[in-house]
C-alpha cells in the first residue's frame, strides 16, 4: 500500500505541504472571505429585520386608524340618533301645542255656538206663546167666526204649563 | 496499467509522484499537495467569487457559498453553543477542504489526498493539538481531571484513567483512519470494477455484454461514493466540534 510506505519521503512531505496549504487556506478564509460573508448575511439579516419592524409599524397605525374611524362613526351615530331624539321631540310638542290651540278655538267655538243655540232657543221659547196664541185665535176665529182673546191667551197658557215647558 | 497482464491493480492509484516538474521534486511537492492547492482555489474561488455581488437576494453560487457557511455556523453552534464561534474558521476549513477533497478525487485522472493516511493524520492531529490546547487554555489543570468523572468510585480510578487516557489519544487515529480507509475502499472498489469491465470485455462475444455488469455496479458506485465523500467530511467535521465541546465545556 503506498500509503503506508512510510519510507518513502514524499508521504511525509506531503504532509508538511498539507499543513501549509491548510493553513495557508485558514488565514485567507478567516482573515478575508468569511467576514465578507458574515457581512454579507448580517446585511440581510438586518434588512429582514429593519421591513418586519416597518411593516408592525405600519399595522399598528393601520390598527390605531382602524379604532379612530369606528370611533368616529359611533361617535356620528350617537350624534345623528341624538339629533333625531331631538327633533321627534320637538315634532312632538310642536303638534301638541298647536293641537291644544286648535282644541281652544274649537272649545271657544262650540261655547259661542252653545250660547247662541241656547240664546236662539229661549228667543225660540219665547216667541212660542204668541204664536201658539195667534194660532189659537186664529183657529178659532176660523171655527165660530169671532175670538175671545183674553180667553184664548188663558187657555194657551195653561197648555202651556201644563205640557211643563216654560 | 490496470488490466495489463490480466492483473488487478487497485493501488497503483494512490501512487505518489513529484508534481511541478523538477522545482517540486526539489521540495518534495506531490501531486497530492497539488490536488488540496487545487481544492484551496476552488473553495475561496466558491467563497469569493460566488459570493462577489454580495446580492439581498442570493444567486445559485451565492446561495450554495451561503448555505454551507449556514451548515458549518449552525454545526458548530449546535455542537459547541455560542462560545464555539470563534472555531468556526477552523471547522469551516476543515470541512470544506475534507469535502472538496474527497469531491475532487472522485473526478478521472484526480488523485485523491484524503486517501493518504499521512494526509488525515495531519488533520486529525491539527484538531489534536487544538483542542488538547483549548482545553489546557480555559481549564488549565481542572483540565486533568476530564480523565476522571467526578462521582466514579475511587478504587475504579486505575481502570477508568488509563481507559479514558486511551480513548482520548486515540481520537486522532480513529478520526484519521476512518476518513482514509472509507476513501481507499471506495476508490478500491472503482478501480476493480471498471477493471472488470476491461477484462470481461475481452472475453470473445459475450464479453461487452458481460461487462455491463460490472458498469452498472460502477455508476451505482459513483452515485455511493458522492454519498460517501459528503459524509466523511460531514463526519469529520462534527467529530471536530463534539471534541471542541468537550475541550469547552470539559464533560
Amino acid at each position: 500500500m503506498p500509503q503506508l510506505d512510510f519510507a518513502n519521503p514524499m508521504v511525509l512531505a506531503q504532509a508538511v505541504w498539507l499543513l501549509v496549504i491548510f493553513g495557508g487556506l485558514y488565514f485567507i478564509l478567516n482573515s478575508y472571505v468569511l467576514p465578507q460573508v458574515a457581512t454579507v448575511l448580517e446585511d440581510r439579516a438586518q434588512r429582514i429585520a429593519a421591513d418586519l419592524d416597518a411593516a408592525r409599524a405600519s399595522k399598528l397605525s393601520a390598527d390605531a386608524a382602524m379604532a379612530e374611524l369606528q370611533a368616529a362613526t359611533a361617535k356620528a351615530r350617537a350624534e345623528a340618533q341624538s339629533a333625531i331624539a331631538a327633533a321627534v321631540q320637538q315634532a312632538n310638542a310642536h303638534a301638541q301645542a298647536q293641537a291644544e290651540v286648535l282644541n281652544a278655538r274649537l272649545a271657544e267655538q262650540i261655547t259661542a255656538a252653545e250660547g247662541r243655540i241656547s240664546a236662539s232657543r229661549d228667543a225660540a221659547m219665547a216667541s212660542l206663546r204668541s204664536v201658539a196664541t195667534d194660532t189659537a185665535t186664529a183657529l178659532v176665529t176660523r171655527l165660530v167666526g169671532r175670538a175671545d182673546a183674553a180667553a184664548v191667551d188663558g187657555a194657551v197658557g195653561l197648555a202651556l204649563s201644563a205640557r211643563g215647558s216654560l | 496499467m490496470a488490466a495489463e497482464g490480466k492483473s488487478i491493480d487497485a493501488l497503483s492509484q494512490f501512487e505518489l509522484g513529484t508534481a511541478l516538474g523538477p522545482l517540486g521534486a526539489s521540495v518534495n511537492f506531490t501531486q497530492s499537495n497539488l490536488h488540496m492547492v487545487i481544492v484551496a482555489a476552488l473553495i475561496f474561488a466558491l467563497m469569493s467569487y460566488g459570493m462577489r455581488a454580495r446580492a439581498l437576494v442570493p444567486g445559485r453560487l451565492q446561495s450554495l457559498a451561503e448555505a454551507s457557511y449556514e451548515f458549518i455556523m449552525g454545526m458548530v453552534t449546535e455542537q459547541i453553543g455560542h462560545e464555539g464561534r470563534r472555531f468556526f474558521p477552523f471547522v469551516f476549513t476543515l470541512f470544506m477542504f475534507v469535502l472538496f477533497g474527497n469531491m475532487l478525487g472522485l473526478f478521472p485522472y484526480a488523485f485523491t489526498f484524503t486517501s493518504h493516511i499521512a494526509a488525515t493524520f495531519a488533520l486529525a492531529a491539527m484538531v489534536f493539538v487544538l483542542i488538547t490546547v483549548v482545553a489546557l487554555m480555559l481549564h488549565g489543570k481542572k483540565f486533568f481531571g476530564y480523565f476522571f468523572p467526578e462521582g466514579a468510585p475511587l478504587w475504579l480510578a486505575p481502570i477508568i484513567i488509563p481507559v479514558e487516557i486511551v480513548s482520548y489519544l486515540s481520537r486522532p487515529i480513529s478520526l484519521s483512519i476512518r476518513l482514509f480507509a472509507n476513501m481507499v475502499a471506495g476508490h478500491v472498489m472503482l478501480k476493480v470494477f471498471a477493471t472488470f469491465i476491461v477484462m470481461l470485455a475481452g472475453l470473445g462475444a459475450v464479453g461487452p455484454f458481460l461487462s455491463l455488469l460490472p458498469l452498472t455496479i460502477n455508476v451505482a458506485l459513483v452515485g455511493f461514493e458522492v454519498l460517501v465523500a459528503f459524509l466523511q467530511a460531514y463526519v469529520f467535521a462534527i467529530l471536530t466540534c463534539i471534541y471542541l465541546h468537550d475541550a469547552v465545556h470539559l464533560h
